[in-house]
């Protein structure tokens, strides 16, 4: 990834912050953190969960105002920050969250409150997006309403509403989180090419692979402190996980120290000819006690929905589930849980926790039974549960009664995992388990989950994390609603992206 | 930039097909009040008579009022509870001020002309406390405009000692019984005030603010729109719509009852939803609104031509709004959130 030419030539900084504080209440946000943006760059901003990116981007698109420090644009400091217009000319950010009006059609989430003076003329407008989305080669339809777009179109829509307030400089915040193999290559390739046509990217994210794929520079963030700012050539893997962590470890391999269950016994999850027309069809696959078992694909291969399946969250057209011998009612929660199904949903903002409720509540929704009798809820037993789940899954809270929503959202993640492991399942099923959460809060949760393989149970992995099948015995790749490749411990990255992407055989 | 352009013409997906449902939607309803047409025809010939359509017309102008504003407040994402008493509030405190004691309750302070500009106040008064509430204290909104409903027709009680206001003098009078041009001048009111918000919330920045700041306040706050004077603006708006419709019910009735409005809100509500205004804020259009309010005056003045006893009437309009909702969910096609 060579340094474009025009940066080469005079790299000066597009976007600038100096030595910046922020306090909210006790808690520091940011340390003397300084951060330089040369124009031109892609640079990649990383750091754990709670190490300050957030703020940063915060000050950095004036939406919060620094105790002390100062913001630059190209050399001259930031506007006031009561003039959004002038903010929105030098700097613009994608959010994770959805920015544009679901309601709303795409030419008027473009010009939002810039339709024009006077009575607003639709088809001016739709022919100003038109053209806009055209100048960015953006293939959306600018009458569909925003609700319509996938993430993917959204967040290219966010672009090029962005660029054309005149922006060169943008922010993404975690961009590919949400997308498939496909969508983030084609996002990456889109990076590039805006790259060579002048536009500066702030880049955000927790794979650093794509990292090294497709960043020119990396800052390192810590507990609120800048910790380097380094070329992404001239740093190694090990090194950048250790200026992350600050300790110096690596992704450990934690199905390593394994024992690898035994063969030809009774099976803890059997599935077969499992299909929900037009999603998936005629999937069949077993796991023993003890073992894990990886489920991949890309988004749209149908792989949450199988898990949804045998969890019941979603019911089966036809096909099988047998947990120890015993087939729930298919389409029931509570039957799944009952026969010894835990299960972390896809999505822990939508299934996966109550907000409002206390770490120990959530940890124990699935669970009521055991907090006490005819339908009385035991506070300190459920307290109890919940301090316990803190120990265990190691998760940063002042207590069992603090609610979720205060919670960073790899802490959130593992009140989800204890949800789970709360009624001791025979079969664990795990969609999506680290989505969106930190290295360190990523090993803790699957050293969770290998730990309950060794306690007996039987784990399916549904995921497209490589790091999160790693650690599988075994690894079922399902391709359009299709089971297309099994592959044994040891399997090569190439062979199973390709496999989840559908190239080769 | 030639090959900027190659370069960006990286492999996207299909386009979406995108059927242009979105203004069929705002006309969802036409087909059921065409069906009621007809049904009201059979049922008796009067019913598509000039004389009774004004009539239909007249009878729902004063509430469509009502209408318009809980549906300003509905794309917004806010809810107006308050309006149905600012309804009754509004001309009532203008009557106490301009009526003499004696018969009915009165102080007497103002004179006659003053009757239209109080009852208008009255309502940008209630409407500006709403948004004090609501949006600077950050009160939720279905409480503090609950709580302003009691407190509203509490007021009105008070000061009329719950009986009726008559005697009016004839300035507030006039606008709910002049005729303009052939048909009664309210509604001229109700269809000019219709035309206007709908060319305001279709056609100017303000107007599609309203729908920004309903469909996702964050968004609306980072495109630069000013969430907060928005949902301020139409709270006040609001307000003065529904005083207004009350001064036009007080000018055709002649009086203003304490109980004027009671029990409205739930008619108008119904009306804006069955019109396709969603709850939730962002969604649905002000002719959309007019549909649904038109919709349900035709099929009660159908049922009142069909010589349905009046103790029944009450059953039916509750059954109607259930059946119009589910007829409205039919044709739409969507989910009423």
């Amino acid at each position: 990834m060579s340094v474009p030419a025009s940066a080469a030539a005079g790299p000066r900084p597009v976007a600038a912050a100096h030595r910046i504080d922020k306090r909210f209440g006790v808690t520091v946000a940011l340390d003397d953190v300084s951060l330089t943006v040369r124009d031109g760059d892609v640079h990649a901003l990383v750091g754990r969960n709670g190490a300050g990116k957030s703020t940063l981007v915060s000050v950095l698109t004036g939406l919060v105002a620094p105790d002390s420090g100062s913001v630059e644009f190209d050399g001259r400091s930031a506007p006031p920050l009561a003039d959004r217009e002038a903010w929105r000319q030098r700097v613009a950010c994608v959010y994770q969250k959805s920015t544009v009006i679901p309601s709303l059609s795409v030419a008027e989430n473009l010009f939002l409150n810039r339709q024009g003076r006077g009575l607003i003329s639709w088809g001016a407008l739709r022919r100003r997006a038109r053209e806009l989305l055209e100048t960015w080669e953006v293939d959306v339809d600018v009458q569909a309403p925003a609700a319509r777009l996938s993430v993917e179109q959204r967040q290219l829509v966010e672009i090029a509403r962005a660029l054309s307030h005149g922006s060169r400089f943008i922010i993404l915040d975690e961009p590919t989180a949400q997308l498939d193999g496909q969508a983030i290559e084609r996002l990456f390739d889109r990076m590039r090419s805006l790259r060579e046509s002048g536009v500066t990217f702030l880049f955000i994210s927790h794979h650093l692979d794509e990292v090294y794929e497709v960043c020119d520079t990396v800052t390192v963030m810590r507990d609120a402190r800048h910790i380097m700012t380094s070329p992404v050539p001239e740093l190694g893997k090990a090194d950048l996980i250790t200026a992350m962590t600050g300790e110096a470890t690596g992704l450990i391999d934690l199905g390593a120290d394994r024992p690898t269950p035994a063969a030809g016994e009774e099976r803890a999850l059997t599935v077969t000819g499992l299909g929900v027309p037009g999603v998936f069809e005629d999937v069949s696959l077993s796991v023993a006690p003890g073992e894990i078992v990886g489920l991949a694909g890309a988004v749209g291969s149908g792989k949450m929905a199988v898990g949804e399946s045998i969890v019941g969250l979603r019911r089966a057209g036809q096909g099988t589930v047998k947990i120890g011998g015993v087939t729930p009612r298919p389409g029931s929660v509570p039957a799944a849980l009952r026969v010894g199904i835990g299960f972390v949903p896809q999505d822990r903002h939508r299934e996966g926790l109550v907000p409002g409720l206390s770490i120990a509540e959530n940890a124990t929704l699935t669970v009521p039974e055991r907090l006490g009798r005819f339908g009385f809820v035991g506070s300190r037993r459920r307290d109890e549960l919940g301090v316990k789940a803190i120990g265990d899954l190691d998760i940063k809270a002042a207590g069992p009664e603090q609610p979720v929503s205060a919670l960073s959202g790899g802490n959130q993640q593992k009140v989800v995992m204890a949800r789970a492991l709360a009624n001791e399942p025979k079969v664990l099923v795990l969609m999506q388990p680290t989505a969106g959460v930190d290295v360190k809060a990523k090993e803790t949760l699957l050293g969770t989950a290998a730990a309950a393989a060794v306690g007996g149970a039987g784990v399916l992995m549904i995921s497209d994390d490589l790091d999160d099948l790693r650690p599988c015995d075994r690894v079922i790749v399902l391709f359009k609603g299709a089971v297309v490749a099994e592959m044994a411990k040891g399997w090569d990255d190439n062979e199973l992206i390709a496999a989840m992407e559908g190239i080769g055989d | 930039m030639t090959e900027t352009q190659t370069a960006l013409a990286a492999p996207a997906r299909g386009r979406i097909a995108a059927p242009r449902l979105a203004r069929l939607r705002d006309l969802a309803l036409v087909p059921a009040i065409i069906v009621i047409g007809i049904v009201g025809y059979l049922v008796n010939p009067v019913f598509l008579h000039w004389d009774n359509l004004v009539n239909v017309l007249q009878q729902q102008s004063e509430i469509s009022l009502l209408v318009l504003a809980e549906a300003l407040v509905l794309i917004c994402g806010r809810m107006d509870l308050s309006l149905e008493s600012t309804f009754g509030l509004a001309p009532g405190v203008a009557a106490w001020l301009v009526l003499a004691p004696g018969i009915t309750h009165g102080v007497h302070w103002l004179s006659g002309a003053w009757s239209i500009p109080v009852t208008l106040a009255v309502g940008l008064v209630i409407g500006w406390v709403n948004g004090l509430l609501i949006v600077r204290f950050r009160l939720n909104g279905f409480i503090v405009t609950l709580g302003m409903l009691i407190v509203l027709r509490g007021l009105l009680t008070g000061i009329s000692g719950g009986k009726t206001f008559f005697n009016l003098p004839s300035s507030m009078i006039y606008l709910g019984n002049a005729v303009w041009l052939g048909l009664p001048a309210s509604i001229w009111i109700c269809l000019i005030l219709y035309a206007a918000a709908i060319a305001v919330t279709g056609y100017t920045r303000f107007g599609r603010s309203l729908y920004a700041v309903g469909g996702n306040p964050d968004a609306a706050r980072a495109a630069g729109i000013r969430v907060d004077r928005v949902l301020w603006t139409t709270l006040v708006l609001a307000s003065a719509l529904a005083a207004l419709g009350g001064l036009l019910l007080t000018g055709r009735l002649a009086s203003v009852a304490a109980s004027q409005g009671n029990g409205a809100i739930f008619t108008v509500f119904a009306a804006a939803v069955i019109g396709g205004v969603s709850l939730n804020g962002g969604k649905g259009t002000i002719f959309g609104a007019f549909t649904g309010i038109l919709l349900l005056y035709m099929i009660q003045n159908v049922l009142t031509l069909a010589g349905v006893p009046a103790q029944w009437i009450g059953a039916l309009n509750g059954g109607i709004i259930l059946v119009a909702l589910i007829i409205s969910r039919i044709t739409s096609g969507q989910a009423q959130e």
